[in-house]
């Protein structure tokens, strides 16, 4: 009886979640055998009862989303430990071929709060080292446990449990990989349910998906979201006045300001890296160009002059130049323009045309829609050998956005008659497929680290 | 006396005959007159037609001038025009429709008209409002040079975002590639 109640509560607290019929899950459409195999070890619960939280399912998700891991089977742990003074033998844990082991424990701390305490073990180096390991200082010998890679201990409240989780993924992360994780990120995109009385919905959610919140829904379309460096706003295109304009919303205080109202398009704005300016297209003075606008004056600075089609601004990260998308040789192609000099250099030249492009976060490479044969790809090209990498082979693609970290793309593409999020890695060996439940989905960003 | 009985009532009798020989036979003269003036064919197989009155220029003028403004009400109804892939040009057999509507809007210069931009969906969302625009340019551009003054009219480009069908294939693209004249 208690567990026809308990499952009733729970069906009807996943019909009245948040925005249900918008959330996302992630089907992994292409995996890679070179993912790197992690044993993450469910973590012990100091407590009475049932665990308060599964950190490690979450962790283990993240983890297997990042394209480089491959958490063990449960089944196949040869024990559980939840600290590195449980484990007496490295070697059945290198044995299972994994680089890294994942202990932890949750024990209550106050009402509302709980202490999460876990380590990183290499159980490699444990295997070598016996658990201590000997050195020379200051010429006296000591030892420390340098087959732990991370550890960790916090105080935690209740409502914070997933992204605690997801701050544990990014320490794993970074300590096996070098590079920081991105996994406490947010995606923002457009939700279309074309029956619906306001079709258009501008949504924000956590990177896989979870909590999808609306941020506005008009009855009009909705355009080019954008975020700003601290994560706190977003830009974007509206058409709730029967015309395109720029807003700017905070996705806490939900205030929103218009921008611009030009006359024609108002379109494609991106916050600059420094979160000063707002680069954008305008066709008030004739044609489709690209203006950057100081957000403190409002003043315009005009950026191209060009009878042809000049759209889809982005600044590189040192907030020096932008990429754009020029059919200024003939069809569209994506240039780069150096704000200092004024000088315009053609980017591109694979394919027949390439669009929608956005500078990776080191500033080495460039992510764009690349159009071949009719086909639209995500590709990839690295700016200073040029080489270039067709990533997708998806057909439809368009709107790349790139990870803060810049290890994973996210984009939108067709699927079944149905606009959909993909991610695919930035080598292109891991891909994945975000569905919706009902209507579109379209138009994704990925916010800075939070 | 009995004979003078019968005399009185035959000449009586011969008289109402006399009259009524008399009425009908100029019935029939009349009609059989009339059938003449109309088509006689019963008659004698001859064939009339009528002469087509000559109008003045004025009048032939106004009489064009009624069949055109009924011919433009039709072809006002039609409001969405198509276009080529990756295309802003005009195609021939929508010179007529923007005709129509040019002439409505320079006869009444308080009216105005937005016109739409669309295209399908291949190609990133931002390139297409840009596409989108052209392709509403291309017909205010057309309108103009037909006589419309350009401040009754205003442009939209929806780009992608706003297909008449949602489906990925040669002809929903086609039916998606629009320009539409919004009064």
């Amino acid at each position: 009886m208690k567990r026809l109640i308990v499952s009733v509560v729970l069906v009807m607290s996943a019909l009245f979640s948040g925005q249900s019929n918008a959330d996302l899950e992630i089907v992994i459409t292409e995996g890679t055998n070179s993912a790197r195999p992690i044993a993450v070890v469910p973590f012990k619960w100091l407590g009475e009862g049932t665990a308060p939280y599964n950190f490690t399912e979450v962790v283990s998700s993240d983890l297997i989303r990042s394209g480089r891991f491959k958490p063990v089977e449960l089944q196949q742990l040869p024990s559980r430990p939840s600290n590195d003074s449980d484990i007496d033998n490295y070697t059945e844990w290198a044995r299972l071929g994994v680089e890294a082991v994942l202990v932890g424990t949750v024990s209550q701390f106050a009402a509302g709060r709980y202490e999460v305490s876990y380590q990183l073990i290499d159980p490699l180096r444990g295997q070598i080292t016996g658990g201590l390991s000997d050195y020379i200082k200051d010429e006296g010998l000591a030892s420390e446990q340098d087959h732990i890679l991370d550890g960790r201990t916090s105080v935690v409240l209740d409502s914070q449990f997933r992204q605690y989780a997801h701050r544990i993924s990014d320490v794993v992360y970074e300590a096996l990989t070098g590079e920081r994780g991105a996994f406490l990120t947010r995606i923002a995109y457009i939700f279309v349910e074309p029956d619906a009385q306001l079709p258009y919905q501008l949504m924000v959610s956590d990177y896989d998906g979870e909590n999808a919140r609306v941020l506005l829904r008009s009855p009009e379309p909705l355009m080019s979201p954008s975020w700003s460096p601290d994560g706190s706003k977003l830009a974007y295109v509206s058409f709730e006045n029967k015309t395109a304009e720029i807003f700017m919303q905070d996705i806490y205080t939900t205030e929103r300001e218009k921008l611009t109202s030009f006359p024609r398009i108002n379109g494609s704005p991106a916050w600059s890296p420094d979160g000063k300016k707002m680069a954008m297209v305008l066709s008030k003075d004739g044609a489709p160009d690209i203006y950057v606008m100081d957000l403190a004056t409002r003043k315009l600075q005009r950026i191209t002059e060009h009878w042809r089609i000049d759209t889809e601004p982005k600044w590189t990260p040192d907030g020096k130049s932008l990429v754009f998308t020029s059919e200024r040789g003939g069809l569209p192609q994506v240039y780069r323009v150096d704000l200092e000099s004024a000088r315009i250099r053609r980017t591109t030249f694979n394919g027949q045309s390439n669009l929608g492009g956005v500078v990776t976060p080191d500033g080495k490479g460039l992510v764009m829609v690349n159009r071949d044969n009719g086909f639209y790809h995500i590709a990839r090209q690295d700016f200073p050998t040029g080489n270039f990498y067709q990533l997708t082979q998806t057909t439809l693609d368009e709107s790349p956005s790139i990870a803060p970290n810049g290890s994973m793309i996210i984009y939108s593409t067709m699927y079944q008659n149905q606009q959909v999020l993909a991610l695919v890695s930035m080598d292109g060996r891991f891909q994945a497929r975000l569905p919706s439940r009902a209507g579109d989905v379209k138009a994704p960003a990925w916010s800075p680290f939070l | 006396m009995q004979l003078s009985k019968v005399i009185k009532a035959s000449i009586i009798a011969l008289s109402v005959l006399t009259i009524a020989a008399c009425s009908s036979t100029s019935d029939d003269a009349t009609s059989s007159s009339s059938t003449t003036s109309q088509t006689g064919k019963d008659l004698e197989g001859v064939q009339t037609g009528a002469a087509d009155r000559i109008l003045t220029p004025a009048e032939e003028r106004a009489r064009v001038r009624e069949e055109q403004q009924e011919r433009y009400a039709d072809l006002r109804k039609e409001n969405v025009l198509y276009f080529d892939f990756d295309n802003a040009s005009i195609r021939s057999e929508f010179a007529e429709i923007l005709a129509a509507h040019a002439d409505y809007l320079m006869r009444n210069p308080a009216a105005t008209v937005v016109i739409e931009g669309h295209t399908d969906e291949r190609g990133t969302p931002e390139y297409n409002i840009a596409l989108g625009e052209r392709r509403a340019k291309s017909v205010v551009d057309y309108m103009q040079s037909l006589g419309v003054n350009a401040k009754q009219m205003t442009m939209v480009s929806y780009g992608e975002e706003k297909p008449v069908v949602r489906q990925s294939n040669e002809r929903s693209w086609s039916q998606n590639r629009r320009a539409v004249l919004v009064y």
